[in-house]
């Protein structure tokens, strides 16, 4: 047999979960109707006032988009967990961080990419100030792959667990406080014409962070689940 | 002694409900993790010896059985 | 040097008996020190010249909220040197510490309340301290929601311990971001008012108290790591000894 390389696993993996998905493409689609059907229920919870709508509009759009990722985790590492693929795959001779990086990866470009293009449209809904529109699709595009990150590792811990759902929102969302508080801030900072690459920065620090240290609590955690 | 009397030593100079729930709760709140401290312990032991219990009464029935089957083959 | 003085300890049994041996000793300490720490902070401490005998709360609220961090740390620790030097007893302790550490929490989250009321005028006001805190409530809760989640407790406890780790490497990013969060949002005019400086009158009732609930802690988690011990060597012939002689005692 011969060996892959590290790119060539990595290329594989990401294209095997892409097409797993495409096959099953509710699980795509699911997650992102969510997100609509969220932020549609803000202006009926709090009323139509334009005014209001675009105070609160980059925290309806990022809260929402939290939810939405939450939901969409599941399907990380369940299913290759239940057909033991995901064993093969730890006994497998490359590292498991590599591994583990392409499937964030594919579960980033499935459910983070998706939320990131719909969102600019539920931002002309909620009437997100027209200078916020660039520091919207920066956050998203900074903090959705933070978002599958950390939420990676809540699965790769739950997934052993027959009712993980629940919990995996009870782990997961205390650590999306920062990401929250910092993408909010800067799209509100946008919004009065003040410079927010402060923020971004932080946001890019927390992205880098977690890119590669959340694949070893990742690798950890799986290795503790398939025992 | 910074009270007079016990009645002013209740009213906490007029801030007694907060003083006496932070109190109270606290109290209450560390007694019911002692209690549950306590009884997860003791319930643990009780589980052990009963597994053991039932393991020997398994054991001396396997006896008895095999006992039995001897005499029957004898037979 | 150091392996070999620890050595002993990485012995399930030779650590129950340790845990067996100090508790008693933490447990007459905390009584001792509780009841001269509260008594001291209730009737003879004096009131603040500015918050009045809400300060009384102080001595409740400060120790429990130092507490809850520290036992945190603790419990990262233990989960740390459970992953890396594969230490399965650092797991139970790690294990036998996540409900105090909530339980404490909770508690310097009510007093807090408490002692915001009459203060601020409101129970809870998203100071960064007090969010920070609450967030900590969450991330204790999801340690304890995972290790009870699992039915093999070894398991449970290397799961909760990357939870803890995960948690603690946050912590200070989570604290840092409230903070900021908060700056950001309100004036920090009001949190000054939880930290005057201390004159030695209320000092020292503070230290009692502090040293009173950490000993009281420590005898918590001798208690709990004993259970947790008894749970993992379930059927080591050591345990069941153990078990067999106390129920004769008990029978007799």
């Amino acid at each position: 047999m011969t060996q892959l390389s590290y790119r060539a696993a990595f290329a594989l993996i990401v294209k095997r979960d892409l097409m797993i998905a495409f096959r099953h493409r509710d699980d795509i689609v699911n997650p992102l109707l969510f997100f609509i059907i969220v932020v549609t229920l803000f202006p009926l919870g709090v009323g139509p006032e334009s005014t209001t709508l675009s105070r609160i509009a980059p925290g309806i759009i990022w809260v929402a988009a939290l939810l939405a990722t939450l939901l969409s985790l599941d399907r990380l590492f369940k299913s290759d967990y239940a057909d033991g693929s995901l064993e093969q795959m730890l006994l497998s001779p490359h590292p498991v961080f590599i591994l583990v990086l392409a499937k964030i990866v594919a579960h980033w470009l499935l459910t983070g990419l998706p939320l990131i293009l719909i969102a600019p449209l539920l931002a002309v809904l909620l009437h997100l100030h027209e200078s916020s529109y660039g520091a919207l699709m920066l956050t998203l595009l900074l903090g959705t792959p933070v978002l599958s990150l950390l939420g990676a590792i809540g699965v790769a811990l739950t997934v052993g667990i027959k009712k993980g759902g629940v919990l995996l929102s009870l782990l997961v969302l205390p650590l999306y406080i920062p990401v929250l508080i910092f993408a909010t801030s800067a799209i509100d900072t946008a919004a009065m014409n003040l410079p927010y690459s402060g923020q971004l920065a932080i946001i890019a620090a927390i992205f880098f962070a977690s890119l590669t240290l959340a694949p070893f609590a990742v690798s950890a955690a799986l290795k503790v689940s398939t025992n | 002694m910074q009270f007079d009397s016990i009645s002013a030593f209740l009213a906490m100079g007029g801030y007694g409900f907060y003083v006496w729930l932070s109190y109270g709760v606290s109290i209450l709140v560390l007694a019911l993790l002692v209690l549950s401290s306590l009884s997860n312990h003791k319930k643990t032991k009780q589980h052990i010896a009963q597994r053991q219990k039932r393991e020997i009464k398994l054991r001396q029935a396997a006896e008895l059985q095999k006992a039995q089957a001897s005499a029957d083959t004898r037979l | 040097m150091m392996w070999k003085w620890l050595h002993p300890y990485a012995n399930p049994k030779t650590s129950y008996h340790f845990a067996g041996k100090i508790l008693p000793w933490c447990t007459r300490l905390a009584v001792i020190f509780l009841t001269i720490g509260v008594t001291w902070a209730l009737l003879f401490a004096p009131a603040d010249y500015q918050q009045g005998d809400t300060f009384r709360i102080f001595y409740l609220h400060v120790p429990a909220a130092m507490l809850s961090m520290g036992i945190y740390l603790g419990m990262a620790i233990a989960a740390l040197s459970s992953l890396v030097w594969q230490l399965k007893l650092a797991d139970a302790s790690a294990a036998a510490m996540a409900p105090i550490g909530a339980a404490f929490t909770f508690i310097a989250l009510v007093t807090g309340a408490a002692w915001g009321k009459p203060m601020w005028g409101t129970w809870w006001i998203w100071d960064a301290r007090l969010t920070s805190e609450l967030i900590l409530l969450f991330l204790y809760l999801g340690v304890i929601a995972l290790h009870n989640a699992f039915e093999d407790k070894s398991l449970a406890g290397k799961a909760a311990g990357i939870l803890a780790l995960v948690g603690v490497i946050n912590l200070p990013i989570i604290k840092y971001s409230v903070e900021w969060w908060n700056t950001l949002h309100q004036g920090a005019t009001v949190s000054k008012l939880g930290q005057p400086s201390m004159s030695a009158d209320m000092f020292w009732p503070f230290l009692v108290c502090f040293i009173g609930f950490a000993c009281f802690v420590t005898a918590l988690i001798c208690l709990r790591f004993r259970t947790e011990v008894l749970n993992r060597n379930s059927m080591r012939p050591w345990v069941r000894e153990l078990v067999a002689n106390e129920g004769k005692t008990h029978a007799v």
